[in-house]
């Protein structure tokens, strides 16, 4: 539709040069690897960081982050913190209970790997939903993140109170059976997540990027991270994934994430095309 | 010039503005057509596409990550991400709501215009908040053309006000029925 559509050139803009080259550095001098991540949200998150920083381009950017840690690690969190909430698109959580639950159900064992587990809200209505289906005792969940300090407010199990109270309807449109509040204690406006819930999850410091696969899972829950990345390295990590699968094993992406756009498109079925739950074929 | 791509956003009063300037395009219509409207988190997506198929000369389709950008082809964001443009292809985000919305029509229009630079179009319709000012403005700036619609016939004037105050002279301030042939003009000029 227009002369730069599909090209794959490296754009020539100063500020394109600018962030290719602050990419370089925070991989070189840091070893995170955010080269490969979108350009749009990716580049949002640049300058709302050289906002905060008070610096006017991305290589004022640059030059804090490599001479401040403490820049870097703010920078960090504004690249690596994903946004989520608990039973977001609470339908996925119906077919992840109607359709994925009666397979899992025929395991001895159940390994199942949350990929990009951020502050932990995913998990966390992973674990009520196995609870729930009775499922949880004999699972197992490796809840994954790039981010050791979201990992460890993900362990903590603490969210805000109200918070914790805007998910309880999301967890009744996504067929929760009990009382919501029975997951948690509230402990004035924090609320504490059920510690029995996290018995079997696992948090685990895992980078998508470069880490490769660490076991055979039967399901992995990946929503929403993988938008954050450019084809290439959505490429990349679907071979992960998929390396990471038992045969027949399930993966569960966000409802706007396609497995058509990507190499591993003819390796898997689709278990419900509407809420992007697919199963390996071979 | 020649336009690649044309940005609305709409809010309150949206649906049935967006209905009207949508039926006004021909079927050879070239440039992309991008909204973001806003609507509730969890409105289902597909009847929203369809609803506006039925009822324009365009093909409408729905958006996911990555998906490329056909020409003549309109898109809507799918509620609760925001969307984003880059060179030939969609992107989505879940990163925290800005001016309370999600999708951002700020986001939207400043992404465009960091993927097609002079050559976008931007649209900002009736709403009841200050959401696609600043994405206006960045429009305007970087040489893009830039449409108003008339507060006074917008069913909310809020936006339409926050987007003249952000930019003060901006390429035209129309009724809702002359956008349509305007943007036809446009966009035939530019081919």
């Amino acid at each position: 539709m227009s002369p730069h559509q599909g090209s794959d050139a490296p754009r020539s803009d100063v500020e394109s040069i600018e962030m290719r080259m602050l990419l370089e550095a925070v991989y070189q001098h840091y070893g995170y690897d955010f080269r490969k991540y979108a350009r749009g949200s990716l580049r949002r998150r640049l300058w709302r960081r050289a906002d905060a920083e008070g610096v006017k381009t991305i290589s004022g950017l640059q030059e804090r982050v490599l001479h401040n840690p403490l820049a870097m690690d703010a920078l960090l969190m504004d690249l690596s913190v994903n946004v989520t909430a608990m039973f977001r698109d609470p339908t996925f959580y119906v077919a992840l209970r109607e359709k994925v639950v009666p397979i899992l159900r025929t395991y001895p064992f159940i390994r199942i790997w949350n990929a990009g587990c951020s502050t932990g809200e995913e998990v966390y209505s992973i674990a009520i939903l196995l609870q729930e289906e009775g499922l949880l005792e004999r699972a197992r969940v490796y809840a994954t993140d790039i981010n050791e300090r979201v990992l460890e407010r993900a362990d903590h199990g603490v969210i805000p109170l109200e918070r914790m109270r805007a998910f309880t309807q999301n967890y009744q449109r996504a067929g929760g059976r009990s009382a919501f509040s029975e997951y948690y204690k509230a402990d004035r406006d924090q609320a504490r997540i059920d510690r029995s819930l996290l018995e079997n999850v696992v948090f685990a410091h895992h980078n998508l990027v470069s880490d490769k696969s660490f076991n055979e899972f039967h399901l992995i829950i990946c929503r929403n991270v993988m938008i954050y990345f450019d084809k290439e390295l959505q490429d990349q990590v679907h071979e992960l994934f998929y390396e990471s699968l038992v045969n027949l094993g399930i993966l569960a992406l966000g409802n706007k994430e396609s497995i058509r756009f990507s190499s591993v498109a003819s390796c898997y079925e689709e278990l419900d095309p509407e809420e992007k739950i697919y199963r390996r074929s071979e | 010039m020649r336009y690649d791509i044309v940005t609305i956003g709409s809010s309150w009063g949206g649906l049935a503005a967006i209905r009207s300037v949508l039926a006004g395009l021909p079927a050879d219509f070239r440039p992309a057509v991008v909204i973001a409207q806003h609507r509730s988190s969890d409105s289902r997506d597909k009847g929203l596409a369809a609803y506006y198929d039925a009822r324009c000369d365009l093909p409408v389709r729905t958006i996911e990550d990555k998906q490329p950008i056909e020409e003549g082809h309109v898109y809507f964001a799918p509620p609760d991400y925001h969307l984003l443009v880059d060179r030939g292809f969609f992107e989505l985000s879940v990163d925290l709501r800005v001016q309370f919305a999600r999708p951002s029509i700020d986001v939207l229009f400043e992404s465009a215009v960091d993927a097609y630079g002079e050559r976008v179009i931007g649209v900002v319709l009736t709403g009841a908040n200050a959401d696609g000012a600043a994405g206006l403005s960045c429009i305007h700036k970087n040489g893009g053309f830039t449409i108003v619609q008339n507060p006074a016939t917008a069913e909310k004037p809020d936006m339409p006000l926050a987007a003249l105050e952000a930019v003060k002279r901006p390429g035209a301030v129309l009724d809702l029925d002359e956008i349509p042939t305007y943007l036809t003009k446009l966009a035939g000029e530019s081919s």
